[in-house]
């Protein structure tokens, strides 16, 4: 199945909607007089990774802003496991959001809580564990990443790869079934880059869903079950990445042969 | 949450603009300001009544707001009664009147000058913090990271500093207060050899319920204009560190600027309830 859903099919249409982790039906976004998003539509089986490439400032992280509900389309609907999460109300939207977890570029690590309190502090506002229980997990998490000596630690003590990993131990503090990766190798050495992605191919090998915004092609082509290339604001191609690499758009071509950066 | 829309001021024309252009813009500014903290500080007074309630996170920030000020607020008070002290002395010796320094001095701190000041070194203290650790969340995405962990950032961040600022204003103007008596019975005693004793019972003399409690009390609505000016230029910073730095800035200057003229509202407000004292 393709990414890009070129023309609503009509029959089961929300059926399709449901099966799909994330859909956007013909989805527009302006900042002021700029068209970041012009009429996207695209759609992402449940348990299957999904990159996006694209230069910087096409659109891409906003992308994630709508799939987490921090954005909402101007027009079209962007439906998270069937729900248009542009419409939901704040309690709905706080449910689905439940489900989702979103690494952000620079790890965005709450700064006034140590690491562990961190990934901690989704479990304590969302689970009814004991706090002995949400420590422990937290310590889980955090041995999953490697950072299982820095649960005390301040997130200003940490490298920018260790940033990276709390930042992911958090985002799958809750086990979403979605999870929103925004440049996960930005500023990284190509060492710490390569671990970074070993860790999402672990989640993604466990069944989570990984939409992951990424300039880094090689980390693209390792993790990608299917990519999209964005270009102002427009889906150019999309499909595997044998199949990009075999695109006659030139801009697509030139994309997938260059060796991307963070 | 996503459905209420984050606090946006209007950008600043780049110049050059023409003159007119600029006032316009000015204007357009000030009235959406105006608007939006009206509307952020009524939203948080209906967030604050609606559980569940954060109080682990107000009562830290009470720590950071309140206890943290203490010091700031206990020294300048005691230099303040000092320096009233003196004054006070200055005009009643002309009139051979030194018995009531302590007695106008007690008025003046208690009724005016404790709470105003309180509220306006709160508002440099306080209110720069709050809007230069909001802006600096807010360019760090880390408001986005709390509303995208499902947690609804505005309740979280905002609602519990606002009332946290309400709950700890009448307890540092008191600590004002105090300080300011003491300082002024220390200059009082160097210089007259007043016993302590007479110079609480001359202080008290002249104070009542009317003077301490409305008065007071008034600095809960002082707390909650220093919140909400500055968790709205907070959450409203944009453009990095410049734009922190910006929002604690105005945090400042408009908190201090509300408080003083939320004061006059506030006092006509005392003498109609209370017109017999009042502050």
């Amino acid at each position: 199945m393709t990414a890009v859903d070129l023309g609503e099919r009509q029959g089961g249409a929300a059926a399709t909607a449901a099966a799909d982790a994330v859909r956007f039906r013909h989805v527009s976004k302006r900042f002021g007089t700029q068209a970041v998003l012009r009429d996207v539509s695209f759609a992402i089986p449940a348990g299957r990774a999904f990159c996006l490439l694209g230069r910087s400032g096409t659109g891409k992280s906003v992308m994630l802003r709508h799939i987490a509900g921090l954005v909402r389309p101007d027009e079209g609907q962007v439906l998270v496991g069937g729900r248009d999460v542009g419409a939901l109300s704040s309690r709905d939207l706080a449910s689905v959001r439940t489900g989702i977890g979103f690494l952000f570029q620079n790890a965005a690590l709450f700064d006034s809580m140590t690491v562990g309190e961190n990934v901690a502090f989704p479990l304590r506002r969302h689970t009814r564990l004991t706090e002995a229980e949400i420590v422990a997990r937290a310590h889980q998490r955090l041995a999953a990443v490697g950072l299982e000596h820095d649960y005390g630690k301040m997130p200003g003590q940490l490298s920018g790869g260790m940033r990276k990993r709390a930042g992911l131990a958090r985002a799958m503090a809750l086990e979403p079934a979605l999870l929103l990766v925004d440049e996960p190798s930005a500023g990284l050495d190509p060492m710490t880059a390569v671990e970074i992605d070993d860790l999402l191919l672990e989640r993604k090998r466990a069944g989570t869903t990984l939409v992951i915004v990424t300039h880094n092609i090689p980390g693209a082509r390792r993790l990608a079950d299917e990519i999209a290339v964005l270009h102002d604001g427009r889906i150019l191609e999309s499909g595997t990445a044998a199949a990009l690499d075999a695109s006659e758009h030139p801009l697509v071509r030139r994309f997938m042969r260059s060796v991307g950066g963070g | 949450m996503a459905d209420r829309p984050m606090p946006e001021l209007l950008p600043t024309p780049a110049a050059p603009v023409p003159p007119a252009d600029r006032i316009g813009a000015g204007v357009l500014n000030t009235f959406a300001l105006i608007g939006g903290l009206a509307l952020w500080g009524g939203r948080a007074l209906v967030e604050a009544l609606r559980p569940p309630y954060d109080v682990d996170e107000i009562v830290r920030h009470l720590y950071d707001i309140g206890w943290r000020s203490t010091p700031l607020l206990a020294t300048s008070g005691f230099a303040i009664g000092v320096v009233l002290s003196m004054h006070t002395r200055a005009s009643l010796e002309r009139f051979g009147a030194e018995a009531m320094i302590p007695a106008g001095l007690a008025v003046a701190v208690v009724r005016e000058t404790g709470p105003l000041t309180a509220a306006l070194l709160a508002a440099g203290r306080v209110g720069a913090g709050i809007g230069a650790e909001l802006g600096a969340m807010r360019v760090t995405e880390q408001i986005d990271a709390l509303e995208a962990s499902a947690v609804d950032a505005f309740k979280y961040l905002a609602v519990t500093r606002i009332v946290a600022c309400m709950i700890a204003m009448p307890i540092l103007t008191t600590v004002m207060n105090v300080s300011a008596v003491i300082g002024g019975f220390v200059a009082e005693h160097a210089i007259s050899g007043m016993s302590w004793d007479l110079y609480l019972e001359r202080a008290f003399s002249l104070i009542g319920f009317s003077d301490l409690l409305p008065s007071t009390l008034k600095t809960i609505a002082f707390g909650f204009i220093i919140g909400v000016t500055g968790s709205y230029l907070g959450f409203a910073a944009q453009r990095g560190t410049e734009g922190v730095g910006q929002a604690a800035t105005r945090s400042v200057v408009l908190a201090s600027v509300l408080v003083i003229i939320s004061n006059v509202v506030l006092v006509r407000l005392i003498f109609f309830f209370y017109p017999q004292g009042g502050a």
